[in-house]
């Protein structure tokens, strides 16, 4: 064998294994976005029908109450509830993270490490382990079943992620930068904005996104903690398709669609900031 | 313009006392170099002139103002770091322009001023190109023109060199001397190459172990080491110093040999005296080869363990009293290793220090 074909031979097996894998991994969410498309029939034929036979836009009619079937989901103010709660919480956990990042990168203060470990331990607890404490104190203080209740759990479940994210991307910075940028004229916090923010950006913005997809996405908690339209998300709002003895499958990937598209969009709106690599080049590296 | 007085600095890190109550008073328009080993604390002086570093005691003046307490925006320096720190996000223009626009001139000021500072430092056709796009030389010289445009009271260099290579090194040195010609301020340079301290100061600093060694001209420095430390770091290669006793006005090495005691130190030594005795490599040559012209001489038999050739200079590792010592022959010739030579030591420039105090035996 020579050594071209070789290496030729390496590069095929290579390239099959990624496409295994990678099918492996989008196949099931291909066949939810498929399946939206398709008749509760088709989904459920035996033997199943492989090549869609019947593509139909009803699953979503009916879910949004339009035309003559509608199934009775409030699926408008689920999705009011996710953005609200999830953005609010993101929002609220970069900047928390900007902050408690930013502190943890540039400044020395007593237990520094052991705070560091205190917030990356939290992160060891599983969600769901919490839900009873959490349901048990949410409910003395009256706030199950509401947009804010959701939000701080989720705050709380973020904060750390964003922390460690942003306080990685800080640390790349020199201290230098900001220096020369105080020496230049800037106040520090002149100098955050101008210089470090900046630079931090691509890592602000990608912990921006794991945050808002957390929020988005989670179900054990948000179901524990919401009963009503006034708090339930989306992932949530998915449960109202099964009753005692059928599930709408139909319905229910037509709904996870709909939850699957704005991740979409926003992982796609920052994926340029999710590049990394703008700190080099400033300083001698 | 201004000079800059620093009286009793002191820094402290919690119980750690890193620079002990220094002394410095810096002309107007003067180019200091603070040199020394790594962890003198010459960076940080450096950095509590900058006021990038409080300081613990004492009072830092720049002009008539005491600036202790005023953050490094009010301080009116400019400063340039070892590694650049130039604002990658942003391409020359703006480095350059980036103080100026901060401190709120006028956008027609800005472009004249980063007009100026660019075409002194040649800058001028890399305008819009961001700093990685950049080479090393490059991007040091955009660092020295983001501190030339603000037209600051005292130009602060912290090792600037350091992560050149060697002949960029050299280049952009005389750069810094040219530069230090056509805008005349106030520089303060840290460096821990005693060859850069050399060419480019106007006065030297010498530190160590956070207190000020010596302050001088080069030649000073040179010429005049007030202790062993001084003698050894400036220069290269390091004076040679040798431990020996005063005995009937010659110097007696512990590892045998004599030398006469130079006559214009005779009356500052004693006898019974544990000295060092300290000689230049350039103060000690083989016969017709270098020091012609000394008043005071002295001859020793050395024979040549290894020889480097340097050109129009050849070094000569050879061994006096047990001690490896380096000598040097000028308009040199081929060198067998194992020859013995006579070399001619020139007394008149060498040295006396005290044993036990590490301090010259003639203060001036």
């Amino acid at each position: 064998m020579t050594r071209a074909l070789k290496k030729r031979l390496k590069a095929t097996a290579l390239w099959l294994t990624t496409f295994v894998l990678m099918i492996v991994m989008c196949v099931p969410g291909l066949w939810v976005v498929l399946s939206a498309f398709r008749p509760n029939r088709e989904i459920l034929a035996k033997p199943p029908v492989w090549v869609p036979q019947d593509l139909t836009l009803r699953n979503f009619t009916k879910i949004f109450g339009i035309g003559e079937e509608t199934v009775a989901i409030p699926v408008l103010s689920y999705f009011w509830n996710s953005l609200v709660i999830a953005t609010t919480s993101t929002v609220i956990a970069l900047i928390i993270g900007m902050a408690g990042g930013y502190a943890f990168a540039r400044f020395r203060f007593r237990f520094k490490n052991a705070w560091f470990l205190g917030l990356m331990l939290f992160r060891t607890v599983p969600g769901i382990a919490l839900s009873l404490p959490v349901f048990m104190l949410w409910s003395r203080l009256g706030i199950i079943d509401t947009q804010m209740g959701l939000i701080i759990v989720y705050v709380s479940l973020n904060v750390p992620f964003t922390v460690w994210l942003i306080d990685g991307f800080f640390r790349q910075i020199p201290m230098s930068l900001s220096e020369a940028a105080q020496v230049d004229g800037c106040t520090r916090w002149q100098a955050f904005w101008k210089i470090e923010f900046p630079l931090a950006k691509s890592g602000i913005a990608a912990a921006g996104v794991f945050a808002f997809l957390t929020s988005w996405n989670e179900f054990a908690l948000a179901s524990q903690l919401t009963r009503s339209t006034d708090s339930k998300t989306l992932p949530v709002g998915l449960m109202d398709f099964t009753s005692q003895f059928t599930i709408d499958w139909a319905g229910m990937c037509a709904m996870a669609v709909i939850i699957i598209v704005p991740a979409l969009i926003l992982t796609f709106l920052v994926q340029k900031h999710l590049i990394a690599g703008l700190t080099f080049g400033g300083v001698k590296g | 313009m201004a000079g800059i007085t620093l009286d009793r600095v002191v820094k402290r890190y919690g119980k750690l006392e890193v620079v002990h109550g220094i002394d410095l008073e810096i002309g107007h328009n003067e180019f200091v170099v603070l040199v020394g080993p790594s962890g003198c604390g010459k960076s940080t002086t450096l950095r509590m002139i900058a006021g990038l570093e409080d300081i613990s005691d004492g009072d830092i003046r720049i002009g008539e103002r005491v600036v202790n307490d005023l953050p490094p925006r009010k301080r009116n320096v400019s400063m340039v770091f070892q590694n650049y720190a130039l604002y990658p996000h942003m391409n020359v223009r703006d480095n350059l322009g980036f103080g100026l626009k901060i401190a709120g001139q006028p956008a027609k000021v800005i472009e004249e001023r980063v007009a100026e500072a660019a075409g002194i430092l040649g800058l001028s056709e890399l305008m819009d190109r961001i700093p990685a796009e950049l080479s090393g030389g490059q991007r040091q010289r955009v660092a020295m023109g983001r501190a030339i445009v603000r037209h600051p009271d005292a130009f602060l260099f912290d090792e600037p060199l350091s992560n050149l290579d060697a002949k960029l090194r050299v280049q952009m040195r005389t750069e810094i001397k040219k530069l230090h010609g056509k805008v005349a301020t106030t520089v303060v340079y840290v460096t821990h190459d005693q060859v850069e301290a050399m060419t480019l100061a106007d006065r030297i600093v010498v530190m160590k172990d956070g207190y000020i060694e010596q302050v001088g001209t080069p030649m000073e420095v040179f010429n005049h080491p007030v202790n062993t430390f001084v003698a050894s770091f400036i220069g290269s290669p390091p004076m040679n110093l040798i431990p020996g006793r005063i005995e009937g006005g010659e110097v007696r090495f512990s590892g045998g040999g004599t030398v006469p005691v130079p006559g214009r130190l005779k009356e500052h030594v004693r006898g019974g005296q544990e000295v060092i005795f300290g000689v230049r490599p350039d103060d000690l040559s083989p016969i017709g080869h270098g020091i012609h012209e000394a008043r005071e001489t002295c001859e020793i038999d050395l024979t040549v363990e290894l020889a480097e050739l340097l050109g129009t200079e050849t070094l000569i590792y050879t061994s006096l009293a047990g001690q490896e010592i380096q000598g040097k022959m000028f308009d040199p010739r081929d060198l067998k290793v194992g020859e013995t030579l006579t070399f001619r030591l020139s007394l008149d420039k060498a040295h006396l220090f005290d044993a036990a105090t590490g301090r010259s035996v003639r203060p001036r």
